[in-house]
């Protein structure tokens, strides 16, 4: 989550900025405007309780669908109305204990408590809608990492352990509390990684930041006093070792000058001792008497400024301790006149739809793709292609602009490398950006094909069904889907719910199932909704900021039969970091044959007796274990196919029939 | 189990039903721990220390703890809306003194991105209890050392006085100036603000301060640029 900066962080103050919005009572309490107060504010103060209004629809622009049936759900927080398709929700798992409230009702003592140690003095004078927005902030449930039979859902105070060896029985292990910004989580082998930005995180863990200096004397505000370095501050990355899922270790603290919005994990396939990480830091650079070289000047006055740059990290596993940053790319860099602020932010608005957009002095997200040797940057103003052939030196083959884009956010390639999927985070996250007037070209995903290290712009992407003004909503976090022969995603759209596209034909990409719920608050923007949505080893976890984790399956539709589902489930893999792209590759078994059939039906890429005679053929063949006999008329098939696939009507067709005839050559149990 | 057998042994006759109701007991808890999210083995609350040191264990009523807003947060958001209010009152100047659209849009997006910040701010320190100006600052005002409390980068009465007076594409050279140097007196703000020791760490005030640092500076360049461009095209001509 993320945007112009920082998009967690939004969220949290664009709910909160919201929700107050909404705060009525106020108004009331609100001390005599200021001198100089001008007719927006007071605009704004009409209706405090009001949803930020949407500006109209800008000229040429289109809206998402008001007939959606995602349109109008009803709101609640634990019952809230559900539109699903293609999909089933097997169970949500409630935010643990340590990290949420526990009660849906303002009244409740738990919320009470809560802004209480939350340090809000005086309850009265909030509106109690309010109260529940305020308790909720700080305990936002983030991005996911998988290991084996564990899930890893990060949160603004720390990581929750799943085990999730039955997905329907999900099962909470270990809280662990550990606050300092959106703790974007990372697990290779036996080690976990944090991402660390806010100025509270500290070295040990611990919750309660640094203390505060006195008060700077009356009348000088602009001189806060003595700058203060903390040496138990920590900023950058956190590591720990997971040998003990019920106990993690902290083994390592590599320090970064902006902190650790978002890291990657990077696992060079010519490496076996060392893994990598790559850094994205947003927010503010911190004073060089706290860290050792860092500056926030302008790359004119200091050619070594931290902004314009990413960091890598080196860790040896069998060394964590000794992890450390071993480069700071200048991936902004104008190779032909060496200025490392060399590209410029080709938006037309920013947050608001109205502002400047922020300029790209830094990356949020970086997903890699080792087997091709390829990254795909999204930072700020710019969408990146890198080659990381060389890890620790990625260098920069393309970058791309798009007036349409107010943040790049994130990306994901598509499994032959040739497509990436960028998404941009207008309105960080936290605003209602899916609104009927929001344009369909604003905030969606952009689709670009890599052709010859070059991206090359295919078509926007974004959510079908417009949101109401309560529901902050824009694209975000997702992952591949493993079905063979197409390129398939589930995304999360926050309170937008989660979307399973094809992007298979990069220029018409289609909605092929969804799932949403009602505004967390029929009246005020309450941050919620799907942080991530990912597929993993067979389900789909989307991590719920407000709600805790939702745990669902893909079922079959016009758009996806059984095979098709079944041979992604086909797919195991032994980890998922989703930013660190790994190929998949889908056993020579027969239900992945199957899966091809019915896509060449779809298609009408062959005729239906031959799709029909090779179905009978593969049927007999499961029933008979795969005996010679079977396995010969198989291979019969395969010269047809090959045939086919060379004269097919489309290099989509002729992958699946070359992929259909390796699998009936040597089918595997 | 200890339990039971005792049961057992005194109270013969009821041992059926008793254990029935000791079924009924542990379903109960059981049903009532899995409601919870419960394993068979409870999940447990850990906190890492820092490296080297144990990773200790929490109870599980555990509950959030955030650190306090220091003085410096509420100073630094009480000074803010001073100073995003005189952004809001220089945009007000535009329309009636330039026709430059450029000029004109930056003003437009400058006024509403300020105006909402403003907005943002005073909620934030109304529910904090605070008030939404700073009382030595004000004082200073009314004492009529204006300059004295002005924010980092603020316009001084004889610039304003400057900028109202001016036209055409002398106010357009003037503005730009002057919002730049209002600009960069917000990151010097941002930037003392997370110097100051113990301020910045609420999440929702470090997302704001950042995304004012961030904004401000994009839109310093923006200015930079339309400034050089007049220049160059004067120098043309």
């Amino acid at each position: 989550m993320n945007r112009g900066s920082m998009m967690a962080f939004r969220l949290f103050a664009g709910a909160l900025f919201l929700s107050l919005c909404f705060a009525g009572a106020l108004q009331a309490q609100e001390p005599p405007k200021a001198a100089g107060a001008k007719p927006e504010e007071k605009k704004a103060e009409a209706d405090p309780f009001a949803p930020e209004p949407a500006p109209p629809l800008p000229a040429g622009m289109v809206g998402s669908d008001v007939n959606d049936p995602r349109t109008k759900l009803k709101p609640g927080l634990y019952d809230a109305e559900e539109a699903v398709k293609g999909l089933k929700p097997l169970v949500l798992l409630p935010k643990p204990g340590p990290f949420q409230l526990g009660a849906d009702d303002p009244s409740d003592p738990k919320v009470q408590k809560t802004l209480g140690v939350l340090g809000i003095p005086n309850t009265a004078v909030i509106p109690k809608p309010f109260q529940m927005v305020m308790a909720q902030l700080a305990f936002a449930n983030t991005d996911l990492a998988f290991k084996g039979k564990y899930l890893f859902q990060g949160n603004f105070y720390g990581v929750s352990i799943y085990d999730i060896s039955n997905p329907a029985k999900a099962q909470l292990l270990t809280s662990m509390v550990c606050p300092g910004g959106q703790g974007d989580v990372s697990v290779h082998k036996n080690l976990m990684f944090m991402s660390v930005e806010m100025p509270n995180g500290r070295t040990d863990c611990g919750v309660d930041g640094f203390p505060p200096g006195p008060p700077p004397a009356a009348g000088v505000a602009s001189k806060p006093g003595v700058p203060a370095p903390q040496k138990d501050r920590f900023r950058g990355v956190r590591i720990f070792d997971i040998t003990d899922i019920r106990s993690p270790k902290q083994v390592a603290l590599v320090q970064t000058c902006r902190g650790s919005h978002t890291h990657t994990l990077v696992v060079d396939p010519k490496d076996k001792k060392n893994v990598y990480i790559y850094v994205s830091g947003t927010s503010f650079v911190r004073q060089g008497e706290e860290l050792a070289g860092c500056s926030d000047e302008a790359p004119e006055k200091n050619p070594n400024t931290s902004l314009f740059r990413i960091e890598v990290i080196k860790v040896p596993l069998a060394a964590p301790q000794n992890a450390k940053v071993v480069s700071s790319p200048r991936v902004f860099i104008n190779p032909r006149t060496g200025a490392i602020n060399g590209l410029n932010n080709g938006g037309t608005h920013g947050r608001n739809g109205l502002e400047q957009p922020a300029d790209s002095d830094q990356c949020h997200d970086i997903t890699v793709y080792s087997q091709v040797g390829l990254a795909a940057g999204a930072c700020s103003g710019n969408g990146l292609l890198l080659d990381i052939k060389d890890p620790v030196n990625p260098k920069r083959l393309d970058a791309v602009n798009d007036p349409n884009y107010a943040y790049w956010h994130s990306a994901s390639f598509s499994n032959d490398g040739k497509k990436v999927v960028f998404t941009d985070e207008w309105g960080g996250g936290m605003g209602a950006r899916c609104r009927p007037t929001d344009p369909n070209k604003w905030g969606a995903d952009a689709i670009f094909a890599v052709e010859d290290d070059k991206l090359r712009f295919a078509s926007y992407y974004k959510l079908p069904a417009a949101q109401g003004a309560t529901e902050n909503c824009v694209a975000h976090n997702g992952s591949l889907i493993p079905v063979p022969g197409r390129d398939i995603e589930v995304q999360s759209w926050y309170q937008g719910g989660i979307s399973v596209i094809d992007f298979t034909d990069a220029a018409n990409p289609v909605e092929i199932a969804y799932f949403d719920r009602g505004p967390i608050d029929p009246k005020m923007l309450v941050l919620g909704g799907h942080w991530s949505a990912y597929w993993y080893n067979g389900h789909i976890y989307g991590s719920e900021i407000a709600r805790g984790l939702d745990i669902m399956e893909l079922t079959p539709s016009e758009h996806l039969t059984q095979n098709e589902i079944d041979a992604a489930k086909s797919v195991r893999v032994a980890e998922l970091n989703v930013q660190n792209q790994q190929r998949i590759v889908w056993p020579a078994q027969l239900v992945v044959a199957k899966a091809y059939l019915d896509q060449l039906e779809r298609s009408q890429a062959l005729p239906a007796d031959r799709i029909a005679a090779m179905r009978s053929a593969i049927q007999s063949a499961e029933s008979s274990g795969l005996n010679p006999k079977d396995r010969a008329t198989l291979r019969s098939f395969v010269q047809p196919l090959k045939e086919s696939a060379r004269t097919a009507r489309s290099a989509v067709d002729a992958t699946r029939l070359q992929a259909l005839a390796g699998i009936l050559m040597r089918p595997a149990k | 189990m200890e339990f039971e057998r005792l049961r057992r042994q005194s109270v013969g006759k009821l041992r059926g039903g008793l254990r029935a109701a000791a079924c009924v007991f542990v379903f109960a808890a059981a049903g009532a721990f899995a409601s919870e999210g419960f394993a068979q083995e409870a999940p447990v609350v850990v906190q890492p220390g820092a490296p080297g040191k144990p990773t200790r264990v929490l109870p599980p009523t555990t509950k959030g703890k955030l650190p306090p807003v220091s003085a410096a947060d509420v100073q630094f958001m009480q000074g803010m809306i001073m100073h995003h209010a005189q952004a809001v009152e220089m945009t007000d100047l535009i329309n009636a003194r330039t026709e430059n659209r450029t000029v004109r849009l930056l003003g437009a997006r400058i006024s509403h991105s300020q105006a909402d910040e403003i907005q943002f701010m005073k909620r934030w320190l109304v529910s904090r209890g605070q008030p939404v100006s700073d009382a030595a600052h004000d004082m200073h005002m009314k004492m009529g050392h204006a300059s004295m409390g002005l924010m980092p980068g603020m316009l001084s009465a004889e610039q304003m006085e400057a900028l109202r007076k001016a036209k055409g594409e002398e106010f357009d050279r003037l503005f730009l100036k002057g919002m730049i140097q209002h600009h960069d007196g917000a990151l010097i703000m941002v930037k003392d603000l997370f110097e100051a020791a113990g301020a910045g760490q609420e999440a929702e005030l470090f997302n704001f301060a950042t995304d004012v640092d961030s904004g401000q500076r994009a839109e310093i360049r923006a200015m930079q640029k339309m400034l050089d461009n007049m220049t160059s095209k004067k120098e043309k001509r």
